[in-house]
């Protein structure tokens, strides 16, 4: 049977994965008793429920109530000295569970340990702002509400940052295909010239190196000139002595260059 | 608003209030010293400085996008274009975030290798901020300097992987190659080069320069908590008397063997960051002196030994059946990571970089964030610029050191 493959993720997938294959896990390991990290989930633990904490390759990785993500933090900040944030974004894992993964990456600078605090929020679901904790948090969350459209209440100026601000969609979605969908095609002539130029100017050629041998616009003609702008008709084209791509071929015998009949 | 006529037309880039002497710039994307794209929208009260808002976005290309749409191996010469200035270094940092989620060790002469590299891409770096931020402040000579000596260090670069500004020199799980004859000689001719003219060059035309204090000193002013609430790392950290550099407190490599110290200045303006670049430069001069004798000590293996993950050595592919099956199958297909999630840490020239990787077990990751020092270091201007006067953007700017081809990625 083909293994099913959620229509609601168009990122790139594997074309071939053995069907027997289970892939390996990153070691997870347990809090030891007495650690630094283990002071941090208990300090934690009395501002709000920790679902899951485990050691992940050196770092923490703590699962929080989306809804405490603000106590969590500021608990983090004023008793465990992780004062700076260095990173927030989002997973999305909608196509498998309508969730997303928003994650929160610590760092104490005493300590230099790192701890991540990861919680799970539903598709229309916004989370806290923690500008006023962290004001790098400032970018970052705007960063996740451009690429994600995830909001982050109380946020001071919760605009888009990297796309522009009449942009339709979220890029970083799953459902967000590489090479954009139909309103990002059309942008800049939906946008310069309006919607009705788009039949006139046609869709966007990707292909740099395209060369159309019949546009008198863009492109002047080997051989002979044509004035700017000139239509030429590939039907009735006039025969020309030159042809469109010279290729001599050498008798190497005689020494002597014939033009080649290939066009 | 303006109120336009033939007499006086519409100022696109400027609107003029003249009740409360107020008005509003709009600064770049195109203006020289805004490095890169950078645009920003000024609200001036006569020189002053009222409001800054840094508008990013113009260098866009969804590198987060492409890595979830390419295996591992193929991403790797993206990560060249975030920061264009020292492309190893974004090139190491992907690569040591995959390696920590393999767990692969790699062999010690790639190591030394890369330690070189990413040395050497911090001089080439630090070399180019001193460039472009003299040359914003005022001083163009210094530039012709700094780039001559920049060309030497690319040089080297070229001599080793063959491009100059987009090396991907360093691959998951090593090196490619190891080091061209007497490459070592040119370094450590470098190394002397290099040392001799940040004293007698650089420091020499701009430490006790006048103009050069007087633009820099208690210009972009940085408090600690700041620093820390914004996120800053890097030099903009240690600028404000911060001792915190990931390459002594979080050792990858072999940072950890070698002996160098970590400069801090607690002047909290730009001269003092100014001071730091040059001492870090320093810094790396010393690194890459002690890296030179290691090199020979090593045994010539250059990549790591993860079958399922990395390709075998070209002579074992050409020999032998099973490498080369497997090499089809990780060239075709790609590495699967196993499941998890990273977060490698590293010291960039401009701060601390690290991937974020979310790995489902495919051989495409299944999300990558890109954590870019610059990207902060951005959202930064839109306080450390209120309160200062027009002339001092350009210095503020430019002594934060962001390129954006890693703040919008």
């Amino acid at each position: 049977m083909r293994k099913y493959t959620p229509k609601d993720n168009l990122q790139k997938k594997s074309y071939y994965t053995d069907r027997f294959w289970v892939a390996p896990r990153v070691p997870k390991e347990m809090v030891e008793e007495g650690s630094h990290f283990d002071d941090v989930v208990k300090a934690l633990s009395e501002v709000s429920e920790i679902k899951e904490s485990a050691i992940e390759l050196g770092q923490l990785r703590v699962v929080i109530n989306p809804t405490d993500n603000f106590k969590v933090l500021e608990a983090l900040k004023e008793r465990c000295g992780y004062k700076m944030m260095s990173e927030m974004s989002a997973v999305d894992y909608l196509a498998k569970d309508g969730e997303f993964e928003v994650f929160y990456q610590m760092l104490n600078l005493d300590e230099a340990k790192r701890v991540r605090v990861v919680c799970r929020i539903q598709r229309d679901e916004a989370v806290e702002s923690v500008v006023s904790l962290f004001k790098s948090a400032n970018f970052a969350e705007r960063e996740m509400f451009d690429m994600f459209g995830i909001k982050a209440n109380n946020h001071p100026f919760l605009k888009r940052i990297i796309m522009p601000d009449d942009w339709e969609g979220h890029p970083l979605l799953k459902t967000y295909p590489l090479q954009g969908d139909e309103t990002a095609s059309w942008y800049e002539v939906d946008k310069i010239f309006g919607k009705e130029y788009r039949d006139i100017i046609g869709p966007e050629n990707r292909d740099p190196s395209k060369v159309d041998r019949y546009d008198g616009q863009r492109f002047s003609r080997v051989g002979y000139e044509v004035p700017f702008g000139t239509e030429i008709d590939p039907e009735n084209e006039e025969e020309n002595p030159i042809a469109y791509s010279e290729t001599f071929m050498v008798d190497y015998t005689t020494g002597t260059e014939t033009l080649s009949r290939r066009k | 608003m303006q109120v336009t006529n033939k007499l006086t037309p519409f100022f696109e880039n400027l609107n003029f209030e003249r009740d409360d002497n107020s008005m509003v710039i709009n600064f770049g994307p195109q203006h020289p010293s805004a490095h890169g794209q950078l645009r920003l929208v000024l609200e001036l009260e006569g020189e002053l400085v009222k409001k800054a808002y840094p508008d990013i976005g113009y260098l866009h290309r969804g590198v987060e996008k492409m890595a979830e749409n390419m295996t591992y191996n193929e991403f790797l010469p993206t990560t060249d274009r975030l920061d264009y200035m020292a492309a190893t270094s974004n090139n190491y940092a992907y690569a040591l975030s995959v390696e920590r989620l393999l767990g692969v060790e790699v062999p010690r002469r790639a190591m030394v290798i890369r330690t070189m590299l990413l040395e050497l891409n911090r001089i080439i770096s630090h070399l180019f901020f001193i460039a472009t931020h003299a040359l914003d402040v005022g001083a163009m000579s210094v530039f012709l300097y700094a780039f001559r000596e920049r060309e030497f260090a690319m040089d080297l670069m070229e001599d080793y992987c063959g491009a100059r500004l987009t090396h991907s020199a360093v691959r998951i799980g090593g090196v490619p190659l190891d080091l061209p004859p007497r490459w070592l000689t040119d370094l450590s001719k470098f190394c002397t080069k290099v040392s001799y003219e940040i004293e007698h060059t650089y420091e020499a035309l701009l430490t006790e320069n006048r103009i050069w204090k007087m633009r820099l000193e208690d210009v972009g002013v940085l408090t600690q908590e700041d620093a820390i609430s914004w996120g800053c790392t890097g030099i903009m950290l240690r600028g404000s008397g911060i001792k915190y550099d990931i390459r002594k407190e979080e050792p990858y490599e072999l940072y950890g063997e070698l002996d160098f110290d970590i400069p801090i200045s607690d002047k909290c303006d730009s001269y003092g960051r100014y001071a730091l670049y040059m001492e870090e430069m320093r810094q790396s001069v010393r690194i890459l002196r002690q890296l030179i004798p290691m090199h020979s000590k090593t045994e010539p293996k250059l990549m790591a030994h993860a079958p399922q993950y990395i390709s075998a050595p070209k002579e074992e592919i050409m020999t032998q059946n099973y490498a080369l099956m497997q090499h089809f199958v990780l060239v075709t297909q790609g590495m699967r990571p196993p499941v998890g999630e990273v977060y490698a840490p590293t010291e960039s020239p401009k701060g601390e970089l690290g991937f974020y990787i979310k790995s489902e077990g495919e051989p495409y990751a299944y999300r990558l964030k890109c954590r870019a020092p610059s990207f902060f270091h951005t959202g930064l201007l839109q306080e450390i610029l209120v309160g200062t006067y027009i002339a001092d953007v350009v210095t503020i700017i430019g002594s934060t050191n962001i390129v954006f081809g890693e703040v919008d990625r």
